[in-house]
């Protein structure tokens, strides 16, 4: 599964972490996202994303 | 403010704003100063530079060092105009084509505030520039507080120049920590509550990976207020504290009212916490600025917010104060609600919505009273506050 960091802030979205915080499970590839989700450091959207 | 000397062939230039009392919504009482810094090598470098309107200040404070068209080198470790907005004057007058050093976010935002073409430099993070005998490395603080943060480190005297972060609102002819003494730390207090609580988990982080670099630190200088030369590590312990976001045995009750029936339930309830021994004040959101609330939210455990329904909504203050508490997303908190009513009586369930969507905890079903207080109203008022009374001292005593 592919690490996405963000192009704003820096901060890289592992999915074998996912996102707790946000409710997002470990093992949730970035793809499966939900369009809502937003960068848990500085609230960018999935589309400032990028592959690292 | 004259040029002050911190270090040999190195200057603050910056500019005291004495008469500054709103800050984008936050209060500063005491005004703020814009610091900014000269270093004079074989080449000479600007970090930084102030508010649009001082910019004639800085330049005449350059001018009583050195021919600001003698400076090499323009540094920019924050885009924030109170930092960038006296680029123009300065770029012009130190020449357009010198090169300017910032981060590569610092590149993308100064261009969306600055419609000159400037010769940037965007660095990498540890990227080095020597000055002759002086190396400045730079070092990305991404999102402390925006996304093109950066501090420079002056290597051989051990000076970090920290844009924003360390920083305080207070203008001042102390420029220093030990000048002044422990009376600054409230202002620092503030501004970490107010601008970087949100970002606590990367300082704690940022400041992990400086003590695994071994850097060593004489003296920090923000670009606001005083500078840490003295005892620096002070404020680094106090960012650490703070940023762990300990909560001490002590509740808040913020409310607003229109007719005084959310105030005495408010009172009631500060009254049943302090009969806890809980440190409990009443905050009425019209007589504290939403900026001096939040410096208290930092260290409280309870959270207790009240409001009037006010044509089937939240009263605008008690909004506004929960948008702003959100956005800075204090940990470790439990809260409640509470609120008088004339017919509808909404507010109770909206101000618990807003505090679960910002993780504070729910920890009682709250209060709401149709019109005004009576006897009942106050004594069950005064049990809450002894029910979240007892929680915060069991979460708090060890």
């Amino acid at each position: 599964m592919d690490k996405y960091v963000c192009n704003v802030c820096g901060y890289v979205y592992d999915p074998a972490q996912g996102d707790p915080d946000s409710g997002i499970k470990p093992g949730t590839k970035f793809e499966d996202l939900p369009d809502s989700w937003q960068c848990p450091v500085c609230g960018a959207s999935k589309a400032d994303f990028e592959k690292e | 403010m004259s040029p002050v000397q911190i270090a040999k062939d190195i200057y603050d230039i910056g500019v005291n704003d004495w008469n500054i009392r709103d800050f984008h919504g936050y209060s500063v009482d005491f005004g703020t100063s814009y610091n900014a810094f000269l270093i004079v090598d074989k080449k000479t470098a600007l970090i930084d530079t102030v508010k649009a309107e001082f910019a004639d200040q800085l330049i005449e404070n350059i001018s009583k060092i050195v021919d600001p068209k003698k400076i090499d080198y323009v540094i920019s470790n924050h885009t924030e105009m109170d930092h960038s907005g006296g680029l123009p004057r300065v770029m012009h007058r130190v020449g357009e084509d010198k090169p300017l050093y910032c981060s590569k976010m610092g590149e993308k935002n100064l261009s969306r505030h600055f419609r000159q073409k400037w010769n940037y430099h965007p660095v990498e993070n540890g990227e080095e520039l020597s000055l002759g005998s002086k190396t400045l490395t730079f070092l990305e603080t991404r999102m402390l507080h925006w996304p093109d943060s950066m501090f420079s480190y002056l290597k051989e005297d051990k000076i970090l120049f920290s844009s924003d972060a360390f920083g305080q609102h207070y203008a001042g002819n102390e420029k220093f920590d030990d000048v002044i003494g422990h009376v600054i730390m409230p202002h620092a207090k503030k501004y970490f509550a107010n601008i970087l609580l949100l970002y606590a988990p990367l300082i704690l982080k940022l400041v992990e990976q400086v003590t695994n670099l071994k850097l060593e630190i004489n003296m920090i200088c923000p670009d606001h207020g005083i500078l840490w030369r003295k005892d620096p590590g002070k404020i680094i312990n106090a960012y650490v504290e703070w940023s762990n976001q300990k909560a001490k045995n002590k509740a808040m009750v913020i409310y607003d009212t229109m007719w005084h029936s959310t105030e005495k339930m408010a009172d009631a309830i500060v009254a049943g916490l302090a009969g806890q021994g809980v440190a409990a004040r009443p905050y009425h959101l019209r007589k504290w600025n939403r900026s001096d609330i939040m410096t208290q939210v930092l260290d409280a455990k309870g959270i207790i917010v009240g409001s009037p329904t006010l044509n089937n909504g939240l009263f605008p203050t008690v909004s506004d104060f929960l948008t702003y508490m959100k956005g800075l997303k204090p940990k470790n908190k439990i809260g409640a609600a509470f609120g008088s009513y004339g017919w509808s009586g909404e507010s109770v369930n909206l101000i618990k919505n807003e505090l679960e969507s910002m993780n504070i905890e729910i920890v009682d079903p709250g209060i709401k009273f149709q019109y005004v207080p009576d006897n009942d109203c106050i004594e069950v008022c005064i049990e809450m506050g002894k029910r979240i009374g007892k929680l915060i001292n069991e979460s708090t005593c060890c």
